[in-house]
């Protein structure tokens, strides 16, 4: 039976993680992906040109740009027959919507999934990533969310599927989708970046909290936060890295004034190379830490700043 | 309006977990339990809405061993009015959690639902979700901020992106993020009040649900644990080490 990924899009094309979601099931079987509210079809031949997907089916209604979770679960739960497996990254939208869907077929839905043994049998992190559990399911269907950060995502070009029109969620009686308020940055995304720099309560301040972003631009990399930064104020909520925030592995993170609590390692130590500055020698980030710099943050950030803008 | 509440017991956000050495599970035998932080956050929402008179009773239930009316306890020093407690010994997976909610929540007819996104334990951030779905409710999931407006509550929720506010019609599923409040600590006196408090007990077969978990765990491994590397002398060595070395910029 072929498997189904309730995919993210931004109009253009899929999101990284949604292609890490293809390549995480791809040994499983052919893949069809659903794409739902604005500008879904636009993405389409983007999401067809992905390695691995066999269809693409589009459910784009102009009067619901957003379609509400309510109305999508119950779409999904629909298409549910023709799948042995219901997938989606786990991201915001992934983990909103996946556990309805998952209830609503009587099925344990297995979360996070990071690594993939066979058609039943998924290796999830629990504990903020501190154990990693094996688990076997005994449910018919299986419904699950990947976590991009443990599959690399699956080529942009190469796949020549087909796509389909189906019929949209339409709105639903339970709940109405009144506005976002978008943090709208040129920076990369903080979750497929390839170097994050992310910075901690010793910042101190929000203005202080642009001496990250001047680094950051300097290697082109997306700005993250640790849970105490956003809880000051220096940075939005959309930032934090750790256990209930975004889980990246960048080839390059780089922790600014974070002391390392495990609910930030959670987050962040797949990283293929971390960097730390901080100035207590004793902080446990120094403990995953590749490379260290006891100091002053206010005086290393901007010397390092000005030696990467050097060639 | 009555206000349905959880606490999951868990161990401690402080402790550091050690994996059993027979790799079938984590060790929780002596190490400090509490309530589950973002359940705290649901249970804080309540009493503020208590408070501001939005809220006229708050039933809170926790489904676990026998100790876990210990959590029960604390929510009701935080001004819970009583407590129902689900006792069961074995896993039981959020499914079954939202199944035992979802038969309380027949009896009892909240208006309003809070739970906390997800537990600090299985990391799961299924159970509010998929009570939802079971009851045929809104959901408004990963909130920031809770607005009630009679027929309706308007919730600000954490996303990818920033920030989203949907409107959701009451009764309704809300799971907290961590930012929607600050929860209190009991004071001595009420927790002197709380143990006057009501604790029900019943059990998963008293409620109809079947508590048999669908997953099998085969193992828990600890993950590979990094090494820790080398302190630089200088912001110059950093970056020869970044260019020459790791060969990342």
């Amino acid at each position: 039976m072929s498997i189904l990924i309730v995919a993210d899009h931004d109009g253009t094309g899929l999101s990284q993680p949604s292609r890490s979601a293809v390549a995480a099931l791809a040994g499983l079987g052919p893949i069809h992906l659903l794409l739902t509210g604005a500008n879904a079809a636009a993405a389409a031949p983007a999401a067809a040109a992905v390695s691995g997907v066999e269809a693409v089916l589009v459910a784009e209604d102009a009067a619901t740009a957003v379609p509400a979770v309510e109305a999508v679960a119950a779409m999904v739960v629909g298409m549910a027959g023709n799948y042995s497996h219901i997938a989606a990254p786990a991201s915001a939208a992934g983990k909103n919507l996946m556990p309805r869907v998952a209830a609503l077929l009587d099925v344990q839905q297995i979360s996070e999934v990071a690594g993939v043994i066979d058609a039943d049998t998924f290796v999830r992190p629990i504990y903020a990533g501190n154990a990693l559990a094996t688990v076997k399911t005994s449910d018919a269907k299986k419904v699950l969310t990947i976590r991009a950060a443990s599959f690399d995502a699956a080529p942009a070009t190469g796949g020549a599927a087909r796509i389909e029109t189906i019929a949209a969620s339409g709105a639903s009686p339970l709940s109405t989708f009144l506005g976002s308020e978008g943090v709208k940055s040129e920076r990369p995304d903080l979750t497929s970046a390839r170097i994050v720099v992310s910075g901690g309560r010793a910042l101190g301040s929000s203005e202080n909290f642009h001496l990250i972003d001047a680094l950051a631009d300097t290697l082109g990399a997306a700005v993250g936060a640790s849970r105490a930064a956003v809880d000051s104020g220096y940075a939005p909520n959309d930032h934090q890295v750790g256990q209930t925030g975004k889980i990246v592995a960048p080839e390059l993170y780089i922790a600014v004034g974070i002391s390392g609590a495990i609910q930030h390692l959670a987050g962040m130590k797949d990283s293929k190379f971390i960097v730390a500055i901080n100035k207590d020698e004793e902080a446990p980030i120094f403990q995953v830490a590749d490379y260290g710099l006891v100091g002053d943050l206010f005086a290393l950030v901007p010397e390092l700043t000005a030696a990467l803008a050097k060639p | 309006m009555k206000v349905l509440v959880t606490a999951k017991r868990v161990v401690d956000y402080n402790v550091k977990i050690r994996v059993k050495a027979d790799h079938t599970g984590v060790e929780t035998a002596n190490v400090k339990m509490s309530v589950n932080p973002f359940d705290e956050i649901a249970i804080e929402e309540a009493v503020r809405l208590k408070e501001k008179g939005a809220a006229t009773e708050i039933i809170v239930v926790s489904a676990g061993p026998a100790a876990a009316s210990e959590q029960i306890r604390t929510a009701l020093a935080m001004g819970a009015d009583r407590g129902i407690l689900v006792q069961h010994d074995g896993v039981l997976e959020p499914l079954v959690v939202a199944k035992l909610l979802a038969a309380i929540i027949a009896k009892e007819a909240p208006g309003l639902v809070i739970l906390g996104k997800q537990a600090i334990d299985d990391d799961m951030n299924a159970t509010g979700q998929m009570l939802a779905g079971l009851l045929g409710w809104a959901q408004g999931t990963f909130a920031s901020k809770i607005e009630m407006k009679g027929e309706t509550a308007v919730v600000t929720r954490e996303v990818d992106g920033g920030l989203e506010t949907v409107e959701v019609k009451l009764p309704a599923i809300i799971t907290t993020d961590l930012r929607l409040n600050e929860p209190r600590y009991a004071s001595l006196p009420n927790i002197m009040k709380a143990r006057k408090k009501t604790i029900d007990t019943m059990t998963p077969a008293d409620l109809g649900v079947d508590p048999t978990p669908r997953l099998t765990v085969l193992k828990v491994e600890e993950p590979p644990t990094r090494k820790a590397g080398v302190k630089v002398g200088s912001v110059q060595e950093l970056v020869e080490k970044l260019r020459g070395e790791a060969k990342v910029i």
